[in-house]
């Protein structure tokens, strides 16, 4: 077992699970999306995208390309809600329905991260 | 993207994960801790102020406490994230400045600005391996005439004062092994506008090597190869490199040349010398006995040579004995005393032959002292010795760099000169006075441009046309008449032709020219400007050929409703 291939696997799904906890739920309900999940899978996001870095392979190539989108989506969610925030009513579920939209693009970039994964490791017999 | 970029960004995957660690921990702390308010009600930071906060304070910057003043809880908290930022910082800038003082980091970056600069290059290049005396000389040469290169060579040290070189255009330059064929490929081997090859090491080995990658990796451009021995050259030849270059043995020959017919040795060194020299006066080694000092691989050769002309040879040498029926003397050479042993006081000629640049000047000062008359030939090892060598002012002074130098241009510069040379050296020494006073006369005594013209659509379209399309006699007088003025005559001679497959030699004026033929030129380079105009523009050539100045587009059309 190799700890570096531990930490690698774990970020990658810890992201993909952490998204999918924010995204789940009623989609306009700001009840249903917690702040801090979102930070949570933000963070852990770009890390996971950090540690993908710096793979010459065909495998980490595609790797990385599917962290940086999952970070540019949750980017735009987060400024989304950064704006509706400023609004007296608080965030509307106008505005909440767009930002977990933002954040299910992110998922799916995920959830394509983590079939790699799996892929990667079926394949490789050792 | 290059190797360096990726090594730069995987060194940097821990100082980046430090820092995104302290941010996240910090603005967690930061929304978390509740703030006491002046009427002491309990207040939070939003995420994107914390993160505010974080960014200025992590970055020592210090905007102080914004939105409203932090109670203790907080300030302690702050405190903390102070000092875990500024490490992870301090942690960053470190590992950034170690990446940058790291050898292989910089090889990285360096070698892949070179692949860049090689990609990069527009036209015909050369690839020369090897840039020591002999690579400078014909980079130089290369440059002025107007062709680039690319260099590779093992010393960092030769690679530097490339870079130093003036040159016209900029020469990328990489320090490697050409054994290494990476190193070749690196360097534009595979490339399509690769011209040819030069394999100009000081290492038999590694020039071998080289014509060798080059034959694997791209078959059809030319090698040419350096070979100091004999046996290097043979294995060269037997695997198809296309010029071996041995500079002891091209002197033998030379000298056997100068002996025999010293007028076309004359006409030779003039042709293939570097550009900006000039016409030489003649020098014939005379006839009589021969002291050789020094008896390695360069003394053979030049005894090889007054020997197959019957010339009598005595050799000077420490540790040869005499054998094949040679005269031999021990010694160095530099006393007096073996020099008289030797003969030089009624001998015709001397040759300095020794490795060493020092003890030939010493050997010819002492030789000259003893009979001022003698005929010397020294070999100079080093171009950094060369203001000694001028001043000695020897009878022919032999310096491997440059006659490999002069090899070369000629070899690349113009093919037909190759055939051009052999056909001079197997003329009669009348024949060369006669073509020296030829184009002495019409194109002076400084070293000429040489330059073919190929009756073709790429390199003279407005002739290839002219003789295919249109049928009209285009001669080789034709292309010496000047397009500023058609009664005036060029300062150039044609030297060769190769016309449908044949070679034709000093090729007469009325000579016509079919598609595809070539002829060599020697001349002025303004004359060869001058000319290239006849042979890219119908007008000019309507004018070289007819006297009439060409209609334009619009004066036929309107001559023709009209």
């Amino acid at each position: 077992m190799n700890l570096e291939k531990v930490v690698f696997g774990f970020f990658i799904v810890l992201a993909a699970t952490l998204n999918f906890g924010f995204v789940y739920g009623d989609i306009g309900d700001p009840h249903h999306h917690h702040v801090w999940e979102f930070f949570a899978a933000f963070v852990v996001n770009v890390v996971a995208t950090v540690l993908k870095l710096g793979d010459r392979t065909q495998v980490g190539a595609i790797h990385l390309a599917t962290s940086l989108v999952a970070v540019l989506q949750l980017v735009a969610a987060a400024l989304v809600w950064f704006f509706a925030a400023q609004a007296e009513a608080g965030v509307s579920p106008g505005a909440m329905a767009s930002i977990v939209s933002l954040s299910a693009g992110a998922l799916l970039a995920n959830v394509v991260s983590v079939v790699i994964l799996i892929s990667e490791t079926v394949v490789q017999r050792r | 993207m290059g190797t360096a970029f990726f090594l730069a960004i995987r060194r940097l995957r821990p100082p980046i994960l430090v820092l995104v660690a302290v941010f996240a921990t910090g603005i967690a702390g930061l929304v978390l801790i509740p703030g006491t308010d002046p009427a002491g009600g309990a207040w939070h930071l939003t995420i994107a102020e914390a993160l505010y906060f974080m960014a200025y304070t992590a970055t020592t910057i210090g905007f102080g406490e914004i939105p409203r003043a932090f109670n203790e809880t907080q300030r302690l908290w702050v405190t903390a994230m102070i000092f875990a930022s500024v490490l992870g910082w301090a942690y960053l800038v470190a590992t950034v400045l170690a990446l940058m003082q790291d050898r292989g980091f910089r090889a990285a970056v360096v070698a892949g600005r070179f692949r860049s600069e090689v990609r990069r290059l527009a036209g015909r290049f050369y690839l020369i391996c090897g840039f020591g005396e002999t690579g400078l000389l014909v980079g130089r040469a290369l440059d002025h005439l107007g062709l680039r290169f690319v260099l590779v060579d093992i010393d960092e040290a030769r690679v530097q004062e490339a870079e130093l070189l003036e040159l016209a255009r900029p020469a990328p330059a990489l320090v490697g092994d050409a054994r290494l064929p990476e190193n070749l490929v690196a360097a534009g081997l595979r490339q399509a506008n690769c011209a040819g090859v030069l394999a100009l090491t000081n290492d038999d080995q590694a020039n071998l090597a080289v014509a060798m990658s080059v034959r694997l990796l791209h078959p059809d451009i030319p090698v040419l190869a350096r070979a100091m021995r004999r046996d290097t050259a043979a294995n060269m030849a037997s695997f198809g490199t296309d010029h071996i270059l041995n500079p002891f043995a091209a002197f033998g020959e030379y000298l056997a040349l100068a002996i025999a017919s010293p007028g076309s040795y004359r006409l030779w060194s003039w042709l293939t010398g570097l550009p900006g020299t000039t016409l030489e006066p003649e020098t014939a080694p005379p006839r009589g006995h021969w002291i050789v000092c020094g008896y390695g691989r360069f003394g053979r050769e030049v005894v090889g040579a007054f020997r197959s002309h019957g010339l009598e040879v005595t050799v000077v040498d420490p540790d040869e004995s005499p054998q094949d029926g040679l005269a031999a003397v021990r010694g160095l050479g530099t006393q007096a005393q073996t020099l008289v042993e030797a003969g030089a006081k009624d001998a015709a000629g001397l040759v300095a032959g020794t490795d060493d640049d020092i003890t030939n000047l010493s050997i010819a000062v002492t030789a000259r002292e003893l009979n001022p008359k003698l005929f010397t030939i020294l070999r100079q090892n080093l171009q950094a010795n060369r203001a000694l060598f001028d001043a000695f002012q020897a009878d022919i002074k032999m310096v491997s760099s440059e006659m490999i130098a002069h090899r070369c241009l000629a070899l690349i510069h113009s093919p037909l000169l190759a055939p051009f040379l052999d056909v001079v050296r197997g003329e009669s020494d009348a024949w060369a006075d006669q073509v020296i006073a030829r184009l002495e006369a019409s194109i002076g005594g400084r070293t000429p441009a040489i330059w073919t013209v190929a009756a073709t659509a790429g390199s003279a379209p407005a002739v290839h046309r002219a003789v295919l399309f249109e049928g009209r006699t285009v001669t080789v007088g034709d292309l010496r008449r000047d397009p500023g003025n058609r009664e005036e005559t060029l300062a150039c001679e044609a030297l060769y032709a190769m016309q449908k497959e044949k070679p034709v030699v000093l090729p007469p004026d009325d000579m016509a020219l079919s598609p595809g033929d070539r002829v060599l030129f020697a001349g002025r380079s303004a004359a060869r400007e001058a000319q290239a105009r006849a042979l890219r523009n119908l007008n000019d050539l309507e004018y070289v050929l007819t006297g009439h100045e060409a209609p334009g587009w619009l004066w036929r059309k309107l001559a023709r409703s009209g």
